[in-house]
Parts: C-alpha cells; structure tokens; sequence
C-alpha cells in the first residue's frame, strides 16, 4: 500500500500531513517555512516521486516558488530566481498564487499564476520559469480589477490533451481561454453575472470575481466555477455558463472540486455572504451534487456540529484519485476535514493550525 | 576597499549563517549588484526584479536610512556598515 501525503498551506508554514494505511490514520511533519504565508501548493504526479511545489511568501523579503524531489525533506531555491517578470516590464512578482502542473504529454511544463495578474510557463519542470507575453499584453488588462485578495491569477487549467487550450481565472477580471498556447486569449464569462455592479451592468464581457473553476480530466469541456456570488456549469468550456445553485443555502463561496472518477460529481463549501464569511446558519458543511450541479445535498456526518465560523479558501478544498475518493478541506481555523468514501463521512485529520490557504494531495506508490 | 552589510536573523541562511558580509563600495545600487553575483538568494530577499528595494525592506547606511527619493544611488563609502533593518509588521 502506498503512502498518501496531503500538503497544507498555512498562513505561518507549510504543514504535510501523511498516511500509510489508505487514508485511515496521519502524522504530520513539523512544519515546513515556519511563519511563511504558503499560498500554493502542487504535487507534480508525473514524476516518480512526486515533485512537490510551494509557493511561498517570505514576508518581506518577497515570493519565492520552490520545490522538493524527497517529499517535502529538502527544498530547492535555484541560484537564479525562478519565477520574475522580464526587464522593461515594470512589474514584480508579489505572491505565487497557483502551480499547475501541465498535461501528460508535456511532461516538463508547469504553469503558475502569480499577483499581479500574469500567467508563467515553465518547460523544464519548474525549474524556471518565462512569461507569458500573450497574456500580459491583452488589451483588457488595464481594466483587470483586483479581488479582495489581490490581482491574482489563481487558476490555471490546461487541458489534458490538448496542450494549446488553456483556461485561467482572476480575480476581479474573469475566466480567459487561449487555444494557441498563450499567444491569444478570449474572455470566456457569458452568462456569469458580476453581482457587484450595476445592475444593468452585470453580464460584463469580462470583470468577473471569479473564485475558482474545476473540471474532470474526462471530460474537459464541461466546467465548474463558484463566483462571488453565482455557481455555474459550462458544457462548452467556456464559451457559455448556466447558473446551477437550486438547494444550495448560498451562492457565495471560494472552491469548487471535482470528484476524481464522477464528472458529474461535485462538491462545494458555501459560505453566507461577502460581508458574512461564514458557513452558512454557522453550520460546517460541505455540498456535493452528483447530477452535475441540478441539485445539491449537504454533507455533515463526522464535521463539527456546534457553530462553526471557519470558512474554506479558494484553494483550500480538494480530491484525491482514490477510489472510493477522497475528499480533503482546511479552514481558516486551521483544521483539516477528511473523507474517504466520497464524501459521505468525514473526519478531521490536522487541527490547530495556522490559517489554511492551500490544500493539495499526492499518493507515493 | 570594503564596508560591511550587516544581517538580522532571517537572512543569515542566505549568507552562510554569517551576520555580516563583506561588500564593496559605491552606489548602493552596485553594491546589490556586487551582492547577487556572490549571495544571489539574498539580494532577491532585498530587491525585486526590477531592482527596486522590497516595499517592506529597511537600509540604513552608516545609521541613515536610504528610503525615499533614489536610494539605489546612495553612496557606500569605504568602511561603511550597510543595516538591514529586521522584519517588524505583521501578525
């Protein structure tokens, strides 16, 4: 049996969290970075063993992206900084927001999406990583808004097998697909409302708070997103959204995962409100839908059951390729919920924690 | 001709666990530039991309702080101690 390592990203480190006996116990690693904000967090399962990223934030002494060949034991910082923006650009990288790993067939691209808005692309497996110009230079970027957390690029999504399609989500700007591989790129938020603007204002062609967009590996074009306000399915990638809240107690949230063997079966953690970051009547709850968001059913057996104000983080909430699968989320209170039979119970694997930004999981044969 | 650019805690990793580094002199501009050929990982703790100081990060040259106006011209002369002035914001 192999081992499972579920990697935290915390505000004050990165914690590692590992199990030996198919998910059922943990032992968790003294933390790694201590007192270093850990915004992203990859495992590179193309490699043997996992090549481990982190994207960390030395306080005030700026990002670094960084990465580990022994899971997690030692952590390289190469002599020439691994990720910056090119001379003439007049922009510095101020957090690493996301390490995306590209499809099978690219072997040695990684993708990362940083503050401020830009996207970069490595083809040496992340040991450095270029600009990509096509992004940088789009026109709409002046007008490209920040989020509440920054002007982040927080989701890259390549697909699997065709390594010139790729989407990417910001805050507060929206979801952008290129189908050349970086040199062009359309918006792609029909049908996504921006809540937060006028009301004959939202259905902008870009300028959406988009939080985070999922998919399932088989099944490329069909999208998920949770928006500042408004969960969505798109069928085309991207090219359209339906808006699939009916059961849901809010339409607010950050995450949005997909189940690793169900395209048709996702999970979302609710929160009240943009001003109320809460659970939803205080209740820790996950909701998942098998029928493709048409309807939703909550989760609760094994989360806590008194008021609970932990909210779950954009990058916070995550699926292993076990079967049945297995589903993890950390709180801003610092806990890490487990499941590992789809979602039907759940139990906490980490507690008092610092603050959880990321959450990500690698299996070790 | 040298100076000395003195460390706090969090950045002696970087420099061999040492709490100085020797340094040479001129503007403080080639003085980081001097430093990235030899402690790379330290100057990119002090400086940004475009080489502009960290907007957290504090330097005093011979107890004067440089921020403000263009501190990377700022003269280092001979025998001067360059502080980094440690992390104090934050929670």
């Amino acid at each position: 049996m192999g081992t499972t390592i579920v990697l935290i990203g915390t505000r004050k480190g990165l914690a590692i969290a590992r199990s030996t006996d198919d998910r059922r116990s943990w032992a968790m690693d003294d933390l790694h970075f201590s007192n270093q904000e850990v915004y992203s967090v990859a495992a590179d399962s193309r490699r043997d063993p996992p090549r481990i990223f982190a994207g960390v934030g030395t306080g005030h002494w700026g990002p670094l992206l960084t990465y580990s060949d022994d899971l997690g034991q030692t952590w390289t910082e190469p002599a020439e900084p691994p990720i910056g923006f090119p001379a003439g650009s007049d922009a510095a990288v101020e957090r690493v927001w996301q390490i995306q790993p590209a499809g099978a067939q690219q072997r040695d691209v990684v993708y990362a999406g940083v503050e401020p808005h830009a996207l970069f692309k490595s083809e040496d497996g992340g040991e450095s990583f270029a600009l990509v110009e096509g992004l940088w230079q789009h026109p709409h970027r002046p007008s490209w808004e920040p989020g509440g957390g920054g002007a982040c690029l927080h989701t890259v999504l390549p697909h699997p097998s065709d390594p010139g399609d790729i989407l990417v989500a910001m805050s507060a700007a929206g979801v952008y697909r290129t189908r050349d591989g970086g040199a062009s790129w359309h918006p792609a938020n029909r049908g996504i409302q921006a809540a937060f603007l006028p009301e004959d204002q939202r259905f902008p062609e870009f300028g959406q708070c988009v939080h985070k967009v999922a998919f399932h590996r088989d099944r490329p074009d069909r999208l998920y997103a949770q928006n500042h306000f408004g969960v969505y399915r798109s069928e085309d990638r991207g090219d359209s959204w339906t808006a699939i809240e009916s059961g849901l107690p809010s339409n607010f949230g950050f995450t949005v995962v997909v189940h690793p063997h169900h395209p048709d079966t996702v999970y979302l953690f609710p929160l009240q409100a943009d001003g109320e970051r809460f659970p939803p009547q205080a209740k820790c709850r996950v909701y998942r839908s098998e029928n493709a968001g048409d309807s939703w059913e909550s989760l609760s057996a094994g989360l806590p059951e008194d008021a609970y104000y932990g909210a779950v983080l954009r990058d916070a909430m995550v699926a292993d390729a076990g079967n049945p699968g297995g589903i993890y989320f950390g709180t801003r209170l610092g806990e890490v919920f487990a499941s590992r039979d789809d979602g039907d119970s759940w139990a906490m694997i980490a507690g008092h924690l610092p603050d959880i930004l990321s959450v990500r999981v690698a299996e070790v044969a | 001709m040298s100076s000395r650019l003195l460390l706090p805690a969090a950045l002696r990793h970087y420099a061999g666990d040492l709490r100085e580094v020797e340094i040479c002199t001129g503007t403080l501009g080639a003085v980081l530039d001097d430093l990235a050929s030899r402690h790379p990982q330290l100057e990119r703790r002090l400086r940004d991309e475009r080489g502009r100081l960290r907007p957290h990060v504090l330097l005093f040259v011979d107890g004067v702080g440089v921020r403000g106006g263009a501190p990377m011209e700022t003269q280092v002369p001979d025998g001067a101690e360059v502080f980094v002035a440690p992390a104090v914001s934050g929670g």
